[in-house]
């Protein structure tokens, strides 16, 4: 210990480690201990009190005799919060393998640039991206005037604040994770494989099915968890372009600390989505010894 | 890949209409924003004719102008202090292989990994357990925690590319180690430096999920003052902010990668 508290090394990397140790590391642990603390009576927690309420709550209710009744609310969430990250990633991967091969195969400056053009959109507000299309879908909006322009009576299109809205907007923010990882394989790829199949005597469509694809696999299969895990715990975009309506998992933790006021319940929500997220990139690290994010 | 994009061995169906919706997908909400940001029109999407009156209607709006102060703090405060520990964590790390260095990375690059809905009441529940006023400072400390590995990974990818031999020159002619740092790996660091500071100032200034928790009642920045307007409908004001703030982080992204292209 001595030695390490006087190597120089120490000292330059502990200032980082500590403060996201501190605030980052504790606070998740916190998090899991007050998941399993019983709820106060006004808000807040009892401290030292423990009950796997939470836990129970998920599943079950009392109901007025106080009898535990099997309660479908939040599973229908998690559902609907899986069931729309498993359509976001398909659209993703649907438009973003394409992409990802077309950028690949261009001439080097102009594929920098393509990149660029990709991360753009990803450091810009969320709020901001969202509302866009907010102003694009709304009834009487740039989609609704441009259809009934066209000659199609739409009456309002109505698809603002659903759940294909939500899915749209999902899609939009999440598409960079999934191309640039898929970027990354493709351009480490010997092109001259896929050459030597053709010459082998293989069509464009088994090129792409027993060369390309399997080599790119390790891309494919970052790009899709780094879609659905922010996916899995979007707040904004359910809360703008689904108008609050249609709670995805993130909104019901928010609400257990606004309006709901029940602390240890969001909680253990959140240690179930971190928990969620974790097995994920370990399975992933398992599988192609490095993390998802190490793709980009 | 390095292909002849000629061949027409490698032109495979859809790829390069797909590749083109992408990108009018990924631009086309954006053009619209800037676009109708000027339009004239009070109320629907008609375009009646240009204007730059909602840029000053939303310039002269002191709510919004206290929210991007508000704003600009945080993000200048969390940015410097993460920009110094990554910049300190960077060079500890490139210094050969050590034990538990998988753990330290993995550390270092966790704000990454968490989601941002878990990491905001994490932390909104740790500052109710030690009992700090929910402000300003508690956005500060939670945005320096997401900016580290922004500033870091940058600065890292620059030092890793970076010719040892030239540091270890200067101490052949008798520079100490200050002085190597000084006037060889700090010249040489700079556009790293710079151009992770540059991301984490734009990712903290974007922030609206964690600052909307741990922030409290007081504490506005300018995308919670945004969100609150947008939930109260859609006005050519909150169209003008939104452009002005796509605007901001496009320049900003665009020199840090410029800056970052920099040869050593």
């Amino acid at each position: 210990m001595g030695n390490i508290l006087r190597s120089k090394r120490f000292w330059l990397i502990a200032p980082a480690v500590v403060y996201i140790g501190f605030f980052m590391a504790i606070p998740l642990v916190q998090m899991a201990y007050v998941s399993i603390l019983e709820r106060g009576d006004y808000g807040g927690v009892n401290w030292g009190a423990f009950s796997f309420n939470a836990y129970v709550n998920f599943i079950f209710e009392r109901d007025l005799m106080d009898n535990l009744v099997v309660n479908t609310d939040y599973i229908q969430i998690f559902l609907r919060s899986f069931g729309l990250s498993a359509m976001t990633m398909t659209f993703a991967l649907l438009l973003g393998f394409p992409t990802a091969f077309y950028i690949s195969t261009q001439p080097q400056g102009r594929r920098n640039l393509l990149i660029f053009l990709v991360t753009i959109p990803f450091w810009t507000n969320i709020l901001v991206r969202n509302y866009a299309w907010m102003l694009l879908l709304r009834n009487g909006g740039l989609l609704d005037s441009l259809l009934n322009w066209a000659g199609m009576e739409t009456g309002g299109l109505d698809i603002l604040y659903t759940p294909y809205a939500v899915s749209i907007g999902l899609t939009y923010t999440y598409l960079p994770f999934m191309v640039l990882p898929i970027y990354a394989s493709l351009e480490k790829l010997d092109h001259r494989l896929v050459e030597a199949a053709f010459d082998l005597g293989a069509d464009k469509r088994r090129a792409m099915t027993r060369v390309i694809l399997p080599l790119a696999a390790p891309g494919i299969a970052a790009g899709c968890i780094l879609v659905v895990i922010p996916c899995l715990g979007a707040y904004v975009t359910p809360e703008l372009l689904g108008g609050g309506k249609f709670m995805m998992i993130a909104n019901l933790i928010g609400s257990q600390f606004g309006a709901a006021r029940n602390w240890p319940f969001g909680a253990g929500l959140g240690f179930v989505l971190l928990a969620i997220v974790l097995i994920s990139m370990m399975v992933y690290s398992l599988k192609f010894k490095s993390l998802p994010e190490e793709k980009i | 890949m390095k292909v002849d994009a000629s061949n027409p061995l490698w032109r495979f169906r859809g790829i390069t209409s797909t590749a083109m919706f992408f990108f009018a997908y990924l631009y086309l909400p954006i053009v619209v924003l800037i676009a109708l940001s000027f339009n004239e029109n009070r109320l629907a999407t008609i375009w009646t004719g240009f204007t730059t009156d909602w840029y000053l209607v939303a310039l002269s709006n002191d709510d919004m102008l206290r929210a991007a102060q508000n704003s600009l703090v945080v993000a200048v405060s969390a940015t410097v202090i993460a920009t110094i520990a990554a910049t300190l964590a960077a060079m500890g790390m490139t210094r050969g292989r050590f034990r538990g260095e998988n753990g330290v990375s993995a550390m270092l690059v966790l704000p990454l990994l968490v989601p941002e809905i878990v990491t905001a009441i994490a932390t909104l529940l740790f500052f109710v357990a030690i009992g700090i006023k929910l402000g300003l400072l508690t956005i500060i400390v939670a945005h320096t925690v997401f900016c580290i590995p922004f500033a870091y990974l940058p600065i890292r990818a620059r030092l890793e590319g970076m010719d040892p031999s030239l540091a270890e020159a200067a101490n052949d002619l008798y520079a100490n180690e200050w002085q190597a740092f000084k006037r060889v790996t700090l010249p040489l660091l700079w556009p790293g430096i710079l151009s992770g500071a540059m991301l984490s100032f734009i990712i903290s200034l974007d922030d609206f999920v964690i600052s909307y928790f741990v922030g409290g009642a007081g504490a506005t920045t300018l995308p919670i003052y945004i969100f609150g307007m947008i939930r109260i409908g859609i006005t050519p004001e909150v169209n003008a902010i939104s452009a002005m703030m796509l605007l901001v982080s496009i320049i900003f992204v665009s020199v840090s990668f410029l800056i970052d292209r920099i040869r050593y």
